[in-house]
């Protein structure tokens, strides 16, 4: 007799830790892979399903190999349809018998694994120097709530549906043809009132055929339940996305030719960590780009990324655009309206006064949150750090500051900088409300 | 009970776990009864797919320790099985006392039957039975020293950090093909015996002492030789077993260091005789299911539909497309063992004249059942070969030899199927089976360990097959890491002597 053991219901994952081993192991390797997946990707689906190719650096395993091109060997083989000893078959350039034609096999390339979500964010999170504990509000999706969805047959039993239960025991009772109370208490009514008087031939058989008929009534109950198992329903709960009001984002962003390659990656992940945040707190996340010169347009996301003008830089151009589409496309009233506004600093010294007023009158009264972040050389940020000289935009932009505390500002030199700027958004945790 | 063993064992595919027991215990009879099978209590168990990926990747292991390379296997396993281009086993068994199998949950009644009689009765029965086995692998203790290995390394990850643990596992998973004991038996002393040893040779030392000696005349010129040869045999060299040596004379190690070292040492040593006895292997479970399950269909125990669909199965497992196929990978080891037990019970029985020649021992015999038991408790693939691959069988596989000299432009048939060529293909395919001699043999031949410890290793190059350069350098790295001091491999060729090239882990950037 053998030993059976049932080995399915053995919690799952038992390579987990394996897996976790080996993507450290390949952390820069698939760190780089995530950073321009990041470049190319769109910032709304940036943590979405994300594959990536098994990585080969530093994670061979090598050991003493023989050479396939040098010494004589021997190898035996078999199906010889047509060869004679002594025969001469020429080699082929690549491989030998036994190695299947090219595009046979799966080429390298295709081994490609899927990054959990989790996975991700963790590589996409490491040189932003987040908090620990916003990586973990980052990473938690949207809050639950159970809703009431239809009924079950097995639950909890504070979650019993009395109303459900009786109505399926009622339909049995009848089906089966269980004796009524009623019908009960009949029969013993009848014969008490039998015993009552002094019996006779008559009302002794009469006796006897109702005490027989009780029993049977009796009996029949018992067997009957009055609540079975199988009448018992439950409520069943499914849980659903808290409804959460929804959000747009605006991305504003200056793109005349001071604007680079890095400033732009750098621009980049500063809205991508602006939307992981709101699509953690809302529902709904639209984005909205608007990239400026010296005149300001709504653009795709490609657009808004790849592609140049050259122009003079005229913020409040910018500023406008993205108060008309406000009052075009998204009321207030529906909307949480943050914006992220990334620039190299440069402007029209006499737009910068445009700006504050364009800001001070209306703007911020209708967005929950404007963070500003100025990219400047990695040599700069020793000279500008914490000095409150700067661009004309900069200054400007300080005097907003200091009279709204929904605005915040920050210059960034790398990628550890960006955090700081969203610093208050992630540390109060309102409950999520309209602005009035 | 004659009605009862009439009855069909199972119909229809769902299986339960009342039949599967039924089952076995009606193929266990049969085994012990008609083929006097000799096999270790059995446990099964029953997995899923994604269950039996997690024990494909740590090496068909119900218990493995933590390393990321298992991690990386995973995902190749879990790749291939996903695109569809491999199928996964249906079984999978550990040479254990008791003996586990794994049985899928999506495998088909028929199927588990079919599983069952391969490798609860086949595999186990080599693994009590082959003397590989019996002698260099101990089953009783492999789960429970997996057990320790996993704790062990789990604490030695607390305690020293993962980085400094992977870091040792790397090296030594590099040198598992250099971990074993390929002639020698792995020593088995313990501590004590190896205390009294020393002890008595020290009293021996003593009693035999005379000042006499002392006054010989040295020979100065050979005692720079003799210094070598005593070094040499103090530290037992030539030493095969690189990991072995590390183990015990890395001058940069620590005890914990020591101890992982050791426990890939064993587990690589545990898994020796499997490589060895392949073909065998297979080759026996795959004979004992198709005989048993046929022998099955005969006493009415098992329908038509269930042996169709087990024959079905079985021609898949022992399917053997020829070279010239888009589909030939090498040589099937199921079709091939299968093939060679089934000659066996065919010279055995019924031989022709070229049989009676060939095996005078074997043939006509009568009793293929003795024959077939005394080859699997007494071969590895090696010798089997050698020994039974019979000419009708060269010429049903149709097998020729290839010459491949790296330096021409052409293969050269060097035999085939023929009288002339029997002897020399026999040979040939005996020799690739043979584990020992197709991996390259490096040893570790000198070291002065009282001087700058320069750890020399020597590879000896057979037919001039030399190594590859990128692993090789990667892999002297690790040795170095394991050794801390400088590491230099000379190539040797075995018949002439010459070094044929010298590296050195100083000629390496790190």
């Amino acid at each position: 007799m053998p030993i059976f053991i049932d080995r399915r219901l053995n919690p799952k994952d038992r390579s987990l830790a394996n897996r976790q081993r080996f993507l450290r192991r390949a952390r820069d390797e698939l760190k780089q892979n995530v950073r321009d997946e990041i470049r190319s990707r769109r910032i709304a689906e940036v943590d979405a399903e994300h594959t990536v190719p098994i990585p080969k650096r530093g994670t061979s395993e090598p050991n003493f190999d023989e050479a396939r091109n040098s010494g004589r060997r021997e190898r035996v083989l078999v199906g010889n349809k047509q060869f004679a000893e002594g025969d001469l078959i020429p080699k082929r350039a690549q491989g030998g018998f036994g190695s299947p034609a090219p595009g046979d096999t799966p080429s390298e390339d295709d081994f490609r694994f899927v990054l959990s979500r989790e996975e991700f964010l963790d590589l996409f999170f490491e040189d932003l120097e987040l908090p620990d504990l916003v990586k973990l509000s980052l990473k938690e999706i949207v809050a639950f709530k159970s809703r009431r969805a239809g009924f079950a047959q097995s639950g909890a039993p504070t979650n019993i549906n009395v109303g459900r239960t009786m109505r399926n025991s009622y339909g049995r009772r009848i089906a089966l043809r269980r004796p009524k109370r009623e019908d009960v208490e009949a029969v013993e009514q009848e014969l008490a009132s039998l015993r009552a008087v002094p019996p006779s031939h008559n009302t002794l058989q009469r006796i006897i055929a109702l005490s027989e008929e009780l029993e049977r009534l009796k009996r029949r109950q018992k067997k009957i339940a009055y609540v079975d198992p199988v009448d018992i329903r439950f409520n069943r709960f499914e849980p659903q996305p808290l409804p959460n009001a929804s959000a747009v984002m605006f991305c504003l962003m200056d793109v005349s030719g001071s604007m680079g390659e890095r400033e732009k990656d750098l621009a980049k992940r500063f809205f991508v960590l602006l939307h992981l945040f709101l699509q953690r707190r809302y529902e709904r996340t639209e984005i909205v780009f608007i990239r400026h010169t010296h005149e300001a347009h709504e653009v795709d996301e490609e657009t808004f990324f790849y592609s140049t003008q050259s122009g003079g830089t005229v913020v409040s151009t910018a500023l406008e655009e993205m108060h008309r589409i406000i009052a075009k496309r998204y009321p207030v009233s529906e909307w949480n309206i943050y914006a992220a506004q990334a620039s190299d600093g440069d402007n029209f010294v006499s737009d910068s006064e445009r700006c504050i007023a364009l800001l001070d009158g209306e703007l911020m009264r209708l967005c929950q949150y404007f963070a500003y972040i100025e990219i400047i050389d990695e040599r700069e940020s020793e000279i500008f750090g914490a000095t409150e000289n700067g661009t004309s935009l900069w200054q400007a932009y300080s005097n907003v500051a200091s009279q709204w505390s929904n605005f915040q500002m920050s210059r960034i030199a790398k990628a550890a900088d960006i955090y700081p700027v969203f610093r208050k958004l992630f540390t109060k945790q309102p409950t999520v409300g309209k602005s009035t | 009970m004659p009605a009862s063993k009439a009855r069909l064992l199972f119909s229809g595919s769902d299986w339960d776990f009342r039949k599967l027991s039924q089952v076995y215990e009606a193929i266990e009879e049969v085994a012990v009864e008609e083929l006097q099978l000799d096999v270790y209590p059995t446990q099964l168990e029953i997995i899923s797919s994604e269950q039996m990926l997690d024990a494909y990747a740590s090496v068909g292991m119900p218990l493995m320790y933590r390393h990321w390379s298992f991690g990386k296997h995973f995902l190749y396993q879990e790749l291939l099985y996903r695109k569809g281009g491999r199928g996964l086993a249906y079984e999978l068994v550990i040479n254990s006392n008791p003996c586990i199998v794994y049985l899928m949950e999506e495998n088909t009644m028929a199927l588990q039957a079919l599983v069952t009689a391969h490798a609860a009765l086949g595999h186990n029965h080599f693994f009590k039975n082959n003397h590989l086995f019996r002698q260099w692998t101990d089953a009783a203790m492999i789960l429970s020293y997996l057990d320790f290995a996993k704790d062990y390394i789990a604490r030695c990850e607390e305690r020293h950090g993962l980085a400094a643990v992977e870091e040792i596992l790397d090296a030594a998973h590099a040198l598992k093909e250099q971990g074993v004991f390929r002639y020698q038996r792995p020593p088995k002393l313990s501590s004590e015996q190896q205390r009294k040893e020393v002890r008595e040779r020290l009293e021996y030392e003593e009693r035999s002492y005379n000042d006499l000696w002392r006054t010989l005349p040295n020979s100065r010129e050979s005692s720079e030789d003799q210094n070598q040869a005593e070094r040499k045999k103090k530290l037992n060299l030539p030493e095969e077993n690189l990991l072995y040596f590390l183990e015990k004379n890395s001058p940069a190690l620590e005890p914990w260091q020591r101890e992982i070292i050791r426990i890939v040492r064993v587990i690589a040593q545990y898994f020796y005789p499997q490589r060895q006895t392949q073909v065998m292997n297979e080759g026996c479970a795959t004979f004992v299911h198709y005989t048993l399950m046929n022998m099955l269909f005969d006493r009415g125990r098992i329908s038509e539909g269930a042996l169709l669909e087990m024959l079905s199965n079985h021609s898949n497992v022992v399917f053997q497309p020829g070279f010239d196929d888009p589909r030939f990978s090498g040589i099937n080891p199921y079709a091939l063992g299968l093939d060679l037990m089934q000659d066996i019970k065919r010279i055995v029985t019924e031989p022709t004249q070229e049989d009676r020649d060939w095996f005078p021992d074997i043939a006509g015999s009568g009793d293929w059942r003795r024959v077939l038991l005394d080859a699997w408790a007494d071969h590895r693939d090696e010798s089997f070969i050698r020994q039974f691959l019979s000419p009708a069988l060269i010429r049903k596989w149709r097998f020729f030899l290839l010459a491949d000299c790296a330096d021409e432009p052409n293969y050269k048939v060097a035999s085939i199927h023929n009288e002339r060529g029997y002897e020399k293909i026999r040979s040939a395919l005996a020799h690739s089976y043979e584990v020992g001699a197709n991996r390259p043999d490096i040893q570790v031949v000198d070291v002065d360990l009282l001087g700058d410890r320069h750890l020399r290793l020597q590879h000896k190059v057979k037919n001039g097959v030399l190594l590859e350069d990128k692993s090789r350098d990667d892999t002297l790295r690790h040795v170095k890491r394991l050794w801390g001091y400088e590491v230099s491999l000379a190539s040797v060729d075995a018949g002439t002597g010459a070094t044929i090239a010298d590296r050195a882990t100083s000629q390496i950037a790190s």
